[in-house]
């Protein structure tokens, strides 16, 4: 059933704070949109869990990219346009550019943001691998103050998160120590633009002295919540890469990923191609690391 | 006393529409296409998924492709607008529709409004764009007749004949 229009209320504080007194007044009854590209859909569908609407797009604090020494800062309502457009996300966290020009088509890159990204949870999510390997930070704000969790703790399961009733997603801050990496994303789908993934890599490594200094993967679409691929990055590091550090990788990542059969692929499949994507990215950590 | 608002309060949007001011009452989560159909009966923009999917609602919202089927309307108030009916008046519009006549881009004709704002906005960024480029900027707008190939190159055609005058 399409959404009658006149069942559901909207407000527009313009300000941050005018956004938190409403949610911790009557938290849970009042549901954050920014660019509408997921809540607009639920909307349509007349499946939006909430009648009451409240507008964050509009909001300053949430639409800036901050650079300082050490990290950067992009507020939560930022769109994936204005991450591609960034000099510094380009240089220096070019798997958040990458995954930003997969998300949809130009006009929802236009409207989505990372915060909404992160917020909707979706395992399939495209940008949330590369925030996992850039090892990100979140800070969530309410009335009752700001607290900063790392974003590796923020999903708990399929779709549930710790954003509490009353918080928001202030923004997420990326330490700026990884720009020596060799930097590999991957989305294998339908098509890039628009299609959901089957499976995402995003992965960062780095060689010295002809073994893996360090290595960082994670995946979309092959676990209830976006997954980093600790154990694997483990068998990895310190070795060389040769034709066995292959199978071993690949062994791992099977024990590793949980995927399931859906509409957009089978466990099997996912699986395989989990496997290809970790080989494909150390074939070209061997081929460039060496350089880096 | 509850901060809710009246369920069934309309606002008084204020917007620029293809140049022109507009103002029209509205429930604030009705989606932007349906405002512009309806209320304003600029009927160029179409409505194909309804999700986002498809870009046959496109419009420009202060410059920026989007689909208006995604926008409720409270977010555009204060914004300028320009649909199909805006582009007659655009320096590109007449480049773009000889070329799609020429190539076969346009058949049916739902897709073609969103194509078209979605090749303007692509040109303005890029005006010599690569056919990757063309690929990526309508990556977000579906045509179910032409098979694309004739679309890219009615761009592609347009954006030569620019560079050419």
């Amino acid at each position: 059933m399409r959404a009658d229009p006149s069942e559901y209320k909207l407000v527009s504080p313009g300000n941050l704070q005018g956004a938190l007194s409403l949610l911790a007044a009557e938290p849970a009854q009042w549901l954050p949109i920014a660019g509408g590209t997921d809540v607009m859909v639920l909307y349509s569908a007349g499946k939006l869990p909430s009648r009451n609407v409240i507008n964050i797009w509009n909001i300053p604090e949430l639409r800036q990219i901050e650079v300082l020494p050490d990290c950067i800062r992009i507020g939560a309502a930022c769109t994936y346009t204005s991450l591609r457009n960034h000099d510094i996300v380009g240089r220096e966290f070019s798997l958040l550019a990458t995954t930003a020009s997969w998300t949809g088509g130009i006009a929802n890159q236009n409207r989505g943001t990372l915060g909404g990204n992160i917020a909707n949870a979706s395992p399939a999510a495209d940008s949330l691998p590369a925030l996992l390997v850039y090892d990100a930070d979140l800070t969530l704000i309410s009335l009752r103050g700001e607290r900063r969790v790392p974003y590796r703790t923020f999903h708990t399961g399929y779709k549930q998160t710790v954003l509490g009733a009353d918080e928001l997603i202030l923004n997420i801050s990326l330490p700026r120590r990884f720009s020596g990496y060799v930097s590999h994303a991957r989305k294998v789908g339908a098509r890039n633009a628009q299609a959901i993934s089957k499976v995402c890599l995003a992965a960062l490594g780095q060689i010295s002295r002809g073994a893996i200094r360090d290595v960082r993967l994670a995946m979309g679409s092959v676990a209830p919540v976006p997954l980093r691929l600790h154990e694997t990055e483990k068998v990895l590091t310190g070795k060389k890469i040769r034709p066995s550090l292959f199978d071993a990788a690949r062994n791992s990542v099977l024990k590793e990923i949980q995927p399931i059969d859906d509409i957009r692929s089978t466990a099997r499949y996912r699986s395989a191609v989990a496997g290809n994507l970790v080989a494909e990215f150390l074939e070209k950590l061997a081929a460039e690391g060496a350089n880096a | 006393m509850s901060l809710l608002p009246a369920a069934s309060a309309k606002w008084e949007v204020s917007f620029t529409v293809n140049g022109h001011a507009k103002k029209v009452l509205a429930h604030p989560m009705e989606r932007l296409l349906d405002v512009l159909r309806n209320d304003l009966g600029l009927t160029g923009t179409k409505e194909g998924c309804g999700e986002g999917e498809c870009g046959s609602c496109s419009v420009l919202l202060e410059g920026m492709l989007v689909n208006s089927c995604l926008v409720p309307v409270a977010q555009a108030d204060g914004t300028s607008i320009v649909t199909i009916e805006g582009m007659a008046a655009h320096a590109l519009m007449k480049l773009l529709q000889e070329s799609f006549l020429e190539c076969g881009g346009a058949q049916c004709g739902i897709c073609t409004p969103g194509m078209i704002l979605a090749a303007v906005h692509l040109l303005e960024k890029k005006p010599q764009p690569a056919l990757t480029d063309i690929r990526e900027g309508l990556a977000g707008n579906l045509c179910r007749c032409t098979g694309y190939m004739q679309i890219f190159e009615a761009v592609a055609k347009a954006a030569r004949q620019r560079v050419a005058q």
